[in-house]
């Protein structure tokens, strides 16, 4: 069974492959959308900032789930789920990369405020989970550790 | 050459592990004559790496613990731990549980472990109980030579025929994912169930093995779960495991205990090789599990810690390593839950068990196409040779003087494992001995440019895996040794500003300027396959010295640790 879904997965691959060469441009309607100046911030306040806020609150509403010691600092899986109403966006912030801000989604209205995805993270950091709710800004915290490995049990 | 003595002795031991009389050293077997309690009960031991004859092992005289688990179990060493568990010093336990005195005491109460011995232990313990599982807590496949050279088989075999019921891994992956799978569903099918609720496929996030079992025992359904290493891919070259993912999964594991419970199991335990410090804080927030069985920090822990969390209690515990101790947990379940316990933690003493004859058996017959090669003798120790504790033991000295003539380097590293034997000053080091500290499936030794700041990012990263406050983010593994140079260390400062003071001599390591590190065991990719396995280099340097003087054991300063009782 799982063995089919991956075969599928390869050929479908394929289409995936085109939209990479340029052919599919699934990123085309939104291109005019990207925050440029957020996505060049390098500190938190900042990246807070480039998004329209002013300051932040933490929030117990906001769940980050996330690997305590990243397995590989190249793809560390991230979701963030938000149970604040009217969530609007939620952003992730790695605090010690050269450029803040991973990602930033956009939920509209109707949407679970849920997203996974993959981040690349240069050392170890504090990531935050920005949510825009109602007009106003919240986040949760955690620690990613990003190690060199090597053990000995 | 003729017989030392003591060489002699242990040709008399040998002959016993063969299962021929001694009159002189009559078996004593009333040391474990145990009162029956309850009825059902668990047996555990882990982290035996693959010692299948018995051995000396020394255990840790430093074993700091900082922030919230300093001076608490299992950070106790020497007389602070006889104190913690009213252990008599001088005392046949106070030798097993602790390194004082060790080289005296290693002589008084012989060798410990060995699964001829141990089966025997089991087979007591299980027939004098009404209904029994026992379960190996992994890192039972590494460690020796015959382990490494039959990719875990001679474990393997050992384990079928101990009876063991269910098992976890960590050391295990290092033969790869294709290896392990071949072994769970072909060796261990129908017989040992391999558990683990915390690997999963890296693409589809799908369980690799099966997470937990129900075993009737008594008319009690008793659930165990297994919990794998969770950092297996970041403390081994991920290319072991390349397609699964790891973690201490907290939130499904809370999940699997509620559907354990769910099915209506009485006892729900964890067969954990999380480490003990990372199962004490599990146990304060995951509800639901009446007992830890853990491993992988090689905690030779007498009693089990209770900890409350919001639902009740658990009792977390750690058997210690190198097939030294087996642990009996009695339970009384009544009304389908535990009402009262009865934890021993018994050390292995060779000499007061008869070794068991089937066991011994396979032993030999696993051996007998190395024994030749394994028993070639290197040299001779005048020195205590040991390994575990936090820092450096004499055995990994002895590795990086190695590591530094061979590659002509100044400064040279050596990973710190906890496993690898002991040896009494007055013993022949023979090339099983140096297997006994090396036999990995990454071996390489390399030389490396590092600058001094590289140096001290590694210390560091190393360090806040030993001495990070939380321990979701310890790995359990113990500090990089390090030779040719000298360093302070502060356990309880902030990550990043643990290590200072870094000399060669008395001149400062300068952040801006390169140094030759000889090292051996890296974990980075592209790595592999290049440079001398360390055993070799380990072996012909001996060959050369042919005695082994003692030498002073060099450690860092340390900073911050003056009273903590996990220094001796």
């Amino acid at each position: 069974m799982d063995a089919k879904r991956r075969e599928v997965l390869k050929t479908g691959g394929g289409a995936l492959a085109l939209a990479a060469a340029g052919i599919i441009r699934p990123g085309e309607a939104f291109a005019q959308e990207w925050n440029k100046a957020a996505f060049e911030t390098k500190s938190v306040a900042e990246t807070v900032k480039a998004l329209g806020g002013g300051a932040s609150t933490p929030s117990g509403s906001i769940e980050i789930t996330a690997p305590d010691i990243a397995e590989n600092g190249a793809v560390v899986p991230i979701a963030v789920e938000s149970k604040l109403p009217r969530t609007q966006a939620i952003a992730i912030l790695i605090e010690k990369n050269p450029n803040t801000l991973s990602a930033e989604f956009e939920i509209p209205a109707g949407t679970d405020p849920f997203v996974s995805t993959r981040v690349k993270m240069a050392e170890t950091s504090n990531i935050y989970a920005l949510v825009i709710a109602d007009g106003k800004y919240f986040h949760a915290v955690k620690e990613i550790k990003v190690t060199i490995g090597g053990c000995g049990g | 050459m003729t017989l030392s003595r003591r060489e002699f002795l242990q040709a008399l031991a040998a002959a016993a592990a063969a299962g021929l009389p001694l009159a002189s050293r009559p078996q004593d077997e009333t040391f474990y004559d145990l009162p029956r309690f309850g009825n059902v009960s668990l047996l555990h031991f882990t982290d035996c790496h693959a010692q299948l004859l018995p051995a000396h092992f020394r255990e840790p005289s430093v074993n700091l613990g900082v922030a919230a688990s300093a001076n608490r179990p299992p950070h106790l060493v020497g007389g602070a731990l006889l104190k913690h568990f009213r252990l008599r010093p001088g005392s046949r336990e106070a030798h097993a549980f602790t390194h004082l005195d060790f080289a005296q005491a290693a002589k008084t109460y012989g060798k410990l472990g060995g699964f001829a011995h141990l089966a025997t232990l089991v087979k007591k313990v299980r027939d004098e109980r009404g209904a029994s599982l026992l379960l190996d807590g992994g890192d039972t496949w590494q460690g020796s030579a015959t382990s490494l050279w039959t990719r875990g088989q001679d474990m393997i075999e050992a384990q079928k025929l101990l009876g063991i019921d269910m098992t976890t891994g960590h050391w295990e992956f290092t033969y790869g994912a294709a290896r392990v799978k071949e072994v769970v569903d072909g060796d261990f099918a129908g017989k040992i169930e391999f558990l683990a609720q915390n690997v999963e496929t890296n693409d589809f996030g799908d369980p690799v093995f099966k997470p937990y079992t129900i075993r009737e025992l008594a008319g009690v359904p008793i659930g165990i779960i297994g919990q794998a290493f969770p950092y297996t891919p970041i403390a081994h070259p991920r290319r072991f495991v390349a397609e699964w993912r790891f973690g201490i999964e907290e939130e499904r594991l809370q999940r699997r205990v509620n559907e354990v419970r769910g099915k209506g199991a009485g006892v729900v335990a964890l067969l954990s090789h999380n480490g003990m410090d990372v199962d004490l804080k599990l146990a304060s927030r995951v509800t639901g599990i009446d007992v830890i069985l853990g491993g992988h920090t090689h905690d030779g822990v007498p009693v089990p810690i209770v900890v409350a969390n919001a639902s009740g209690k658990t009792l977390v515990t750690n058997a210690g390593s190198n097939g030294k101790f087996l642990a009996v947990l009695d339970l009384a379940v009544k009304d389908g839950r535990i009402s009262d316990y009865r934890y021993r933690l018994l050390p292995v003493f060779a000499e007061l068990l008869r070794p068991d004859a089937a066991m011994a058996r396979l032993i030999e017959a696993q051996r007998s196409p190395y024994a030749g090669k394994l028993s070639e003798r290197l040299a001779l120790t005048e020195a205590l040779l040991y390994r575990r504790g936090n820092f450096n033991g004499s055995f990994d000295q002895l590795i990086l003087d190695a590591l530094m003539e061979a590659k002509g380097a100044p400064i040279a590293f050596s990973p710190g494992f906890r496993w690898g034997a002991t040896l009494l000053p007055g013993e022949a080091v023979t090339l099983e001995d140096v297997m006994s500290q090396t036999a990995i499936t990454y071996p390489h030794t390399v030389v490396t440019e590092m600058s001094g700041s590289t140096i001290k990012a590694v210390l560091e990263d190393v360090c806040d895996n030993l001495f990070n406050p939380d321990p979701y983010y310890q790995q359990g593994g113990d500090m990089v040794r390090v030779g040719g140079m000298t360093y302070s260390c502060e356990p309880g400062a902030q990550r990043g500003a643990r290590i200072g003071d870094m000399r060669i001599g008395e001149r400062p390591i300068e952040p801006g300027k390169t140094y030759k590190v000889a090292s051996w065991a890296s974990v980075a990719e592209g790595a592999r396959d290049e440079g001398e396995p360390a055993w070799d280099l380990l072996a012909r340097y001996l060959r050369e010295k042919k005695i082994v003087r003692p030498s002073k054991l060099k450690l860092p300063r340390l900073i911050g640790v003056k009273g903590n009782r996990g220094l001796a």
